[in-house]
Parts: C-alpha cells; sequence; structure tokens
C-alpha cells in the first residue's frame, strides 16, 4: 500500500525554514555555547538567518510572477507573501543587531552578571516567530491561518516574558498571553463558524461556496466574518481590540516591543487584507464598514490616549495604534489602490516604528529607568545621531514631509477617496492634526528643554552616570538603516509602488 | 549648465549645504562662514536665473520635470513664472541677510541652527517653483519644520507655546488642503499644476484656502502670530512675516484664483471683507502695540490684508500690486525686524516706553531705521507706495468703497510707523537705553544696508517687478489663462 503523499514546493517555503533552521541552531547555542560567546554565537545565527530569509523571500518575490497555492492550497506562493517576508525579514535583521546590545532590557536592569543567560533563547524565539509570521502573510487556508498565527503568538508571550527580572515583563506576557489568547479563540471560533457555513477552510473556496450557494447573507458566515475580524483586530491592536498593547509594549524589554510594534503589525494587516479579498470578496460591503469603523476608533483612541501620556513607550504604544487605524484605511478600501497603499504604507511605518523603540532602547541605556517625556530633555543634544533620527521618524509618524509616512498617507487618503469615502479622509486628517501634538511633544522634550532639567527622581536625583555613553554601534546601523528606509521610501516612491503593484495583482481583486 | 537646472538648483542646493553643514564637525566660526557661502551661492543662482529668464515670454520656464510616483499621476516638476522669479528673489536675499543676522550674533549650537536655516530656504524657494500639487504640499509642510524648531529653540521666554500655536494654527489648514488635494488631484486625474483643469468646486476652493489665510494671515485666523513673530529670534520673526507669510498669499494666487475662477468669484466679497478687515484691524492693533515687534508683527496682517485685497481685486492693476507689494513689504519687514534685533541687542527690550533717544549718536541706526520707516509707510516715490498705489486702484475697479478702506488703513500705516520710529530714536532717552549702546556695528550694516538698497532701487524702478510679473498686457486674461 502506498501513501499518498502531496507535493511540496519546498522553494515555496524556503523562507520559513531557513528561520525555522536558524532558530534550532540558536536553540543549540543555548546548550553547547560557553556563555562567553553565546551572545555572539546566537546573534550570529540570527543575523544569518534573517538575511538568508530576506535572500530566499527576494527571489521567491522574482520567481512568483504567478501567484498559486502550494501543499495542496495551505499556502500561497505569490509576491504578496514574498514581499511581506523580505519586510518581516529586515526587521528581523534589525531586531538581531539591537538586541545584541538591548537584551534583557536596561530599564531596572537587575543583575548585570546573568545577562547573556537567556540571549540564546531570546534569539531561538524571536527567529521562530519571524518564521511564524513570515508563514501567517502566506496562509492559504483558515487551518494553517490559526496554526501560524498561535505559532508566531506563543513565541511572543515567551519573548515578552523573558525578561524575568523586571517585573513588567512578566506582566506584560502574562497581559499579552490572555488578551491574545481571547482574540485567539474569537478568530478560531469565527473560523468554525465559516467552515460550518461554507463547508471548506481554503480562502478560494470559501469565495466558491459562498457564491455558489447564495451564502452572502448567511448569518453564521456573517457572524464568522465578524469574529474573525475581532481576532486579527487584537493582533494588530486596532481598537477596540487594543487595550493590551500600552501595557504590553511598556513592559515588555524594548528590543522587542519594537519587533512586535513592527512585525507582528505587517504580518496582521497583510493576511487581513489577504483573507478579506480572497475569501469573503461577495461581502466587501460588509467588511469594509467594519474596517472603516475598526480604522476609526484606532484612530480616534490612539490619538487621543496619546496625549495624556508620559512615557514615552506608551506614547509610541499609542501611536502604534492611531498607525493601525491608518492603514486600515488602506484595508477598508479593498481595492487595488489600497493594497498599493498598505502595502506602501507598511516599509516607512515599520522603519520608523522599529527605529523610534530602539532609540528609546538607548535612552534607557543610558538612564536605568524608563523613559518619559522628563527625562528626555537633553537628548536630542547629547546624542546628536540618535536625536536626529527620532526627529525625523517623530515628524515622519506625523505625516510631514521628512520621510515617506507622508506619501503612505497620501496613499492611504486616495485608497480612500477613490472608494468614495471623503468622511474617512476627512477623519485621518483630523487624526493627523490630533497626533501632532504629541509627536511633536517629544521633539520639543528632546530639544527644546535643557538637559538642568532632567529629573529622574523626585527627590531630584539625575541617575545619569557620568562618562559617554555606550558605543553601541549595532545599535547605530540598525537606526541608520531605519532612518535610511524612512527617508528613502519618501523619495523612491515608485520602485516601491511598483513592487507594491506586483504583490497586490496577486490578490484576486 | 541648462537654465532649467537652475530651478532644481536653488531647491536642492541649500538641502546639499544643509546636509554637509550637519555632516561636517566645524566650529561655529566655520559653520556659519560656511552657511553664509551657500546662502550667497544661491542668491548668485538667482541672479543668474532672472538674466536667463526671458519676460517676453509667456507660460512657465525653466520647467524639470521627473516621474515621483505615477499611478495616481504625481510628479516632481518645476519651474517659474514671472511673479515666482520675484518671489523666489525676495526669498534668497532675505534669507541671506537672516541667516548673517544668525552669524552675525553667534547662535549657539551653531550646526543645527545654521542647517534649518539652509534648510528652510530650500523649502521655501521650493513652493514658490512647485508646479505639482503634491509636491507644492510637500514643500508647504516642509517649511514648518525647521521653523518649529527655529522657534523652539532659540525662541524666547514663552517659545514651546508659541511654537504649539504656529503648528497646530498651520497644520489645521494645511491638512485640509491635503484633503482638498488629494479629491481635486483624483478627480482632475493629474497632480500636475500647469496640466490640471479649473474646478467648480466651492468645497476644494474653501479647502485651499483655508491653508492660505491661516500662513498669510487673514483676519480672524492670525492667533498664531502676535505669540511667534515675538518669541522667535528676530531674524526667524524676519523670515516668517516677510517671507513664509508670502507663501500664502502666493497660493492664493497660483491656485485659489487660477484653479478656482468660479468660486473665486463666489466668494469674492467675503475674502476682499476679510482682507480689509485685517488691514484695518492689523493696523489698528499695531498702533496700540507696546513693542517694536509687535508693531511690526501687526503691520504684517495688514500688509497680507492689502495685498489679499489687490488679489482678489481680479483686476489687471490689483495683480500687478500684489505681487510689487509682497516683495517690497517682504524686504520691509525683513529689514524691521533685523533693526528690532539690533536694538534688542542693545537694550534688552523691544518695549517702546522703556525706549527712547536712540537717535543721538547712532546715526546709522537712525538713517536706516527712518529710511525703512519712511518706505513702509508709503511716502510717494516709495516702492510701497507704488505697491499699494496699484492694489487701491485695482480695488478701485471693483468698488470704491475697498478702495476707501484701504486709502483709509494707508493713513493709519503712518500713524504706526511713526509712532514707532519717534518712539525708538526721539523723545525722551529711555531707561534701558545705555549711553555705552552702539550704533548698528560694521556687520549688521551690511545686512540691512543691501535690503534697504534693494528697497530704494525697486523705489526708482517699480515697474521692473510690476511690469514684468505677468506675461502680456492683463494680467487678468494671464490668470484666467492659467498662465498658459
Amino acid at each position: 500500500m502506498s501513501l499518498h503523499t502531496t507535493h511540496v514546493d519546498w522553494f515555496g517555503l524556503g523562507t520559513i525554514f531557513a528561520l525555522i533552521g536558524a532558530s534550532f541552531l540558536a536553540l543549540l547555542c543555548a546548550v553547547l555555547v560557553p556563555r562567553a560567546t553565546r551572545r555572539v554565537a546566537s546573534a550570529s545565527i540570527s543575523a544569518a538567518g534573517f538575511t538568508a530569509g530576506i535572500v530566499l523571500s527576494i527571489w521567491l518575490y522574482i520567481e512568483s510572477a504567478d501567484g498559486h497555492t502550494i501543499v495542496s492550497g495551505a499556502f500561497y506562493r505569490d509576491r504578496w507573501t514574498a514581499l511581506g517576508q523580505v519586510i518581516l525579514c529586515g526587521i528581523g535583521l534589525a531586531t538581531t543587531l539591537v538586541g545584541h546590545e538591548h537584551v534583557p532590557g536596561w530599564a531596572r536592569s537587575a543583575d548585570q552578571t546573568r545577562r547573556d543567560d537567556h540571549i540564546a533563547e531570546f534569539y531561538a524565539l524571536l527567529l521562530a516567530s519571524a518564521a511564524g509570521m513570515a508563514f501567517f502573510v502566506g496562509a492559504g487556508n483558515l487551518m494553517t491561518l490559526f496554526l501560524s498565527l498561535e505559532w508566531f503568538s506563543i513565541a511572543l508571550y515567551i519573548m515578552c516574558a523573558i525578561d524575568y527580572d523586571l517585573e513588567g515583563s512578566l506582566e506584560a506576557g502574562l497581559k499579552y498571553l490572555i488578551v491574545g489568547s481571547f482574540g485567539a479563540a474569537a478568530l478560531l471560533f469565527g473560523s468554525a463558524l465559516v467552515y460550518g457555513a461554507t463547508g471548506t477552510v481554503s480562502f478560494h473556496g470559501i469565495a466558491t461556496a459562498a457564491a455558489t450557494h447564495g451564502l452572502t447573507n448567511d448569518t453564521f458566515l456573517v457572524v464568522g466574518i465578524a469574529l474573525i475580524i475581532a481576532g486579527l483586530g487584537f493582533k494588530m491592536s486596532a481598537a477596540p481590540f487594543h487595550m493590551w498593547t500600552p501595557d504590553v509594549y511598556e513592559g515588555a524589554s524594548t528590543t522587542v516591543t519594537a519587533w512586535m510594534s513592527s512585525a507582528t503589525k505587517v504580518a496582521a494587516l497583510l493576511l487581513a487584507f489577504r483573507l478579506m479579498t480572497t475569501a469573503f470578496p461577495h461581502n466587501g460591503h460588509l467588511w469594509g464598514w467594519a474596517f472603516a469603523i475598526v480604522a476609526t476608533a484606532s484612530l480616534a483612541i490612539g490619538n487621543f490616549a496619546a496625549l495624556v501620556q508620559r512615557n514615552v513607550k506608551r506614547i509610541l504604544a499609542y501611536s502604534s495604534i492611531s498607525h493601525a487605524g491608518f492603514m486600515l484605511i488602506a484595508v477598508s478600501a479593498g481595492s487595488a489602490l489600497g493594497g498599493r497603499a498598505l502595502m506602501y504604507y507598511l516599509v516607512p511605518y515599520s522603519a520608523m516604528a522599529f527605529g523610534s523603540f530602539a532609540i528609546v532602547a538607548a535612552r534607557e541605556r543610558e538612564l536605568g529607568v524608563p523613559v518619559t517625556l522628563e527625562n528626555l530633555a537633553g537628548f536630542g543634544w547629547e546624542r546628536p545621531f540618535l536625536g536626529v533620527a527620532m526627529w525625523f521618524f517623530m515628524f515622519g509618524f506625523a505625516g510631514l514631509p521628512l520621510g515617506g509616512g507622508f506619501v503612505g498617507k497620501f496613499y492611504v487618503f486616495a485608497a480612500a477617496y477613490r472608494h468614495g469615502w471623503v468622511w474617512l479622509v476627512i477623519v485621518g486628517v483630523l487624526a493627523t492634526l490630533v497626533s501632532l501634538y504629541y509627536y511633536l511633544g517629544i521633539v520639543r522634550a528632546m530639544y527644546m528643554r535643557p538637559s538642568e532639567e532632567l529629573q529622574v527622581q523626585p527627590g531630584g536625583t539625575v541617575a545619569v552616570s557620568g562618562g559617554a555613553p555606550a558605543a553601541e554601534r549595532l545599535l547605530h546601523v540598525a537606526v541608520g538603516a531605519a532612518l535610511a528606509v524612512s527617508v528613502g521610501s519618501l523619495f523612491a516612491v515608485q520602485p516601491l509602488i511598483d513592487l507594491a503593484r506586483h504583490a497586490a495583482s496577486a490578490l484576486p481583486i | 549648465m541648462s537654465a532649467s537646472s537652475l530651478t532644481s538648483i536653488l531647491i536642492w542646493l541649500p538641502v546639499a549645504g544643509a546636509i554637509l553643514i550637519w555632516l561636517l564637525p566645524l566650529s561655529r566660526y566655520a559653520t556659519g562662514a560656511l552657511a553664509m557661502l551657500f546662502s550667497l551661492a544661491e542668491v548668485g543662482f538667482w541672479i543668474e536665473q532672472v538674466a536667463r529668464f526671458d519676460f517676453s515670454r509667456s507660460g512657465l520656464q525653466m520647467e524639470e520635470r521627473a516621474r515621483w510616483f505615477g499611478d495616481l499621476g504625481v510628479s516632481y516638476h518645476v519651474g517659474v513664472y514671472g511673479f515666482s522669479v520675484w518671489l523666489v528673489g525676495l526669498t534668497v536675499v532675505a534669507m541671506a541677510a537672516c541667516t548673517g543676522y544668525g552669524f552675525w550674533v553667534g547662535r549657539d549650537r551653531s550646526r543645527g541652527y545654521f542647517g534649518l536655516m539652509l534648510l528652510l530656504t530650500g523649502a521655501t524657494v521650493g513652493v514658490f517653483q512647485a508646479q505639482d500639487l503634491l509636491l507644492f504640499y510637500a514643500f508647504f509642510e516642509a517649511m514648518l519644520i525647521p521653523l518649529y524648531v527655529l522657534i523652539g529653540v532659540w525662541g524666547g521666554a514663552r517659545r514651546i507655546e508659541a511654537t504649539i500655536k504656529l503648528v497646530i494654527y498651520t497644520m489645521a489648514g494645511s491638512l485640509l488642503m491635503l484633503a482638498a488635494i488629494v479629491v481635486y488631484g483624483l478627480k482632475a486625474g493629474t497632480f500636475d499644476l500647469v496640466d490640471s483643469p479649473t474646478s467648480a468646486s466651492r468645497w476644494l476652493f474653501l479647502g485651499f484656502m483655508v491653508a492660505f489665510v491661516i500662513k498669510a494671515p487673514l483676519f480672524p485666523f492670525h492667533g498664531w502670530l502676535p505669540d511667534a513673530y515675538r518669541e522667535a529670534p528676530p531674524e526667524v520673526s524676519a523670515v516668517l512675516s516677510g517671507v513664509i507669510a508670502k507663501a500664502g498669499l502666493y497660493g492664493m494666487l497660483r491656485i485659489a484664483i487660477t484653479k478656482f475662477p468660479e468660486p473665486t468669484s463666489f466668494y469674492r466679497t467675503a475674502v476682499l471683507a476679510l482682507a480689509a478687515m485685517a488691514l484695518v484691524y492689523g493696523s489698528l492693533l499695531a498702533f496700540r502695540s507696546a513693542d517694536f515687534r509687535g508693531v511690526v508683527a501687526y503691520s504684517s496682517l495688514a500688509q497680507s490684508g492689502l495685498i489679499a485685497l489687490g488679489l482678489f481685486a481680479g483686476k489687471d492693476l490689483g495683480f500687478d500690486g500684489a505681487v510689487l507689494q509682497m516683495v517690497a513689504h517682504g524686504l520691509i519687514s525683513t529689514s524691521l525686524f533685523l533693526i528690532a534685533g539690533a536694538v534688542e541687542r542693545r537694550t534688552t527690550t523691544g518695549e517702546l516706553r522703556l525706549l527712547g533717544g536712540m537717535a543721538r549718536g547712532r546715526p546709522a541706526l537712525a538713517t536706516l531705521l527712518m529710511t525703512v520707516g519712511v518706505i513702509s509707510l508709503a511716502v510717494p516715490g516709495s516702492a510701497a507706495f507704488a505697491g499699494e498705489f496699484l492694489i487701491l486702484a485695482g480695488v478701485f475697479q471693483r468698488a470704491w468703497w475697498w478702495a476707501a478702506i484701504g486709502a483709509g488703513a494707508i493713513v493709519l500705516t503712518a500713524m504706526y510707523m511713526l509712532r514707532l520710529i519717534s518712539a525708538v530714536l526721539h523723545e525722551a532717552r529711555g531707561s534701558t537705553v545705555a549711553d555705552e549702546a552702539l550704533d548698528l556695528r560694521p556687520g549688521e550694516l551690511a545686512l540691512v544696508v543691501p535690503l534697504v538698497g534693494v528697497l530704494l532701487a525697486l523705489s526708482a524702478w517699480p515697474a521692473g517687478i510690476s511690469h514684468h510679473s505677468f506675461f502680456g498686457p492683463s494680467p487678468t486674461a494671464t490668470v484666467r489663462g492659467q498662465f498658459k
């Protein structure tokens, strides 16, 4: 008796295997490599894994002009997947660099002699979560969608908690685990309802079944879609599913926050766009409105809540909620232009999000306490490069023409307008106006207050130890790369848009 | 070097200078000198641009176009018309003087400061040369970034509030303009200012106008103005009122009036009324203002009103006069703010009740302030007189009472300028004016005298600008034909 096995396109899964392989090697490091060289060894493996991932996914992009599913319809081998993987691996590489110097976090850091205890596990988890996300963006049916979601989520839960010297870290991990499980449960329940309504889990199959059986208004299907949107909303931290975000971003070690705030959004938004346009094209009206409302809520809550924050990581967390709102405007348009806008927006966004958290990490190391607006005073003058980079990121986030954030917003608004939603453009514009206050607040704190005002404790003890700050070469490289990407994307719009167009053409719009 | 590359050079040369200054670890003196070099080179390139500009030809000149993102019809498209040449000239000359002032007073954190001044130059020149709506918007916004930091870092004690007001006001306007740009451009299928058709949408017109009236500013959108002009370093106030405010007025001419002919005539009376109110109200506030910079700041509000009056009169003389007055007032208020800075450096205050009697023993200061003041109050034969006369003649053709309001306001101008001059130069010696307070030093003279020289030259030959701004005998026809 011969066992029938499905044909596997190994090359189509190349990026994922590269990342998993590197993850295994990093895990072996934790056991086999002596502590003295463990950090260097595991970071090198991680860097190699992500570099291989970038190369393979670029190659995959070139070789996948005709998008199709592989492994019995479980996974999409197309340019949407490939481009998403390139972005994810790029962020992963930058995280590797920052992690080398900043994991575990420096704020309230305890025993310095034990810093290298879990560094290899950190890299193993980083690579594993990246592999999960790389699989997630290409998921082709509800089963692989859920599995890969859990795959990268579990890795992220542990990454949040890995800094167990910090009480905030454990709390963050636990909070993320509980809320994340709730989101996953909603997604799973939604998937079950959709399966119940259509009798299939494949994205294409769902669309076909819904069309042939006239299921567009089927209650199970509609409730299923709503639950799936809620589940994905948790992952992309869109309001009203955002409540975990500020706490987890604040509590987790800053390198992990940088990774989560950029990569998780890339994965969740790209998947959401693919899932909606592929599986539920006939319910476009429904999920279009749903995402438009979620986007409006995210813009409102993210921006207004950020106004009253003093902790910089919390400000950036709320800013990431509001940017989820901007990108969801593109998703809600559901058009080819929306796909392009989303793909384009993610590039400068993830660079800016990653870069700004990395800079916060550098300041944390200097002070040894969480970074607030007060103790950011004078930072811009003391660390000119990081200050200028932060300046660019904040203005870029606010949509001023110092980076690709400006063009991204413009594209998103264009997509909304083409969809006939001028009101959504107005909402976006007003949200941008509100956001200026806190983005400029960070610039103000860095440059417009002298460092003599720096007060780390209410008593007035300044905790900055004398002498030059640590060299942090790798962090500078990572921030420099993020800066180059965010500014470069303002000038190289056309090439990026061409890439995004080819990627979006793989989707059935 | 081809003539058309001059437009791009004028935009990107100062930006390159800014990047160079940020990268090179030079001393304060060397940084300032390098910035001056770039500013003067910029003036040189502008002179070359004027020399090569063909005033006998219609349409866009020295055009450069490159693809930026094609799928939405956005391109990097720059070029100049007659009137934009003069505004670019105003920008580079005023910015050179202001950069020189920063060099002269030795601003601290010099690399940041001079880099931002150069960045501001590039962005402002970009506004006057951009021929694509999104590019225009990008430069329009880019002006705000250096301004924000220049005021916030080098400004006075209440600088933080001033920057917050400035940013919130101007961004509220320009973000509405962004929404209008998205709608207008996508409807037209192109964002190109030369190719795009006119529109009859009143909403879009208002979206653009709100950004321009805040930037200019006109009453009642001037809430940011007094704080910003008082708290900014004097040379930045000079740039703000002399140059940046003109970007708002330029936008009215290049976009609002040109692209929206029907809404322009629909809202003409409303805009004229706002402009007249800015003129009268600004003049009254300037007359009541307690400090040197307050007088100049509110007079800028009044002058913006006057220029808007000329633009929205929609008559030949009004357009000619508005362009002339933009340049003349730009030079006047730059000079006045620089002189205000010089006075404040000597007396530590700009409050008029603490000043006075500075003319005695300070002939250069007295002569310059007197000359600029007299030109600014539009004494017959001055550049400002020519500009105001043309504007009033233009608006008179619309209806006589607009001209009557304008003429009344010119009397007010004389009143507040003379009050300012006598409060600073004459009367009893103020309590803060020490005997040792020096006259203007050669360095300061080198900055203000050229500006005054240009003003005197314009007074001698105002037609140099007013007859060389719009091609053909009728500016109205040129505007209606979208400058083609």
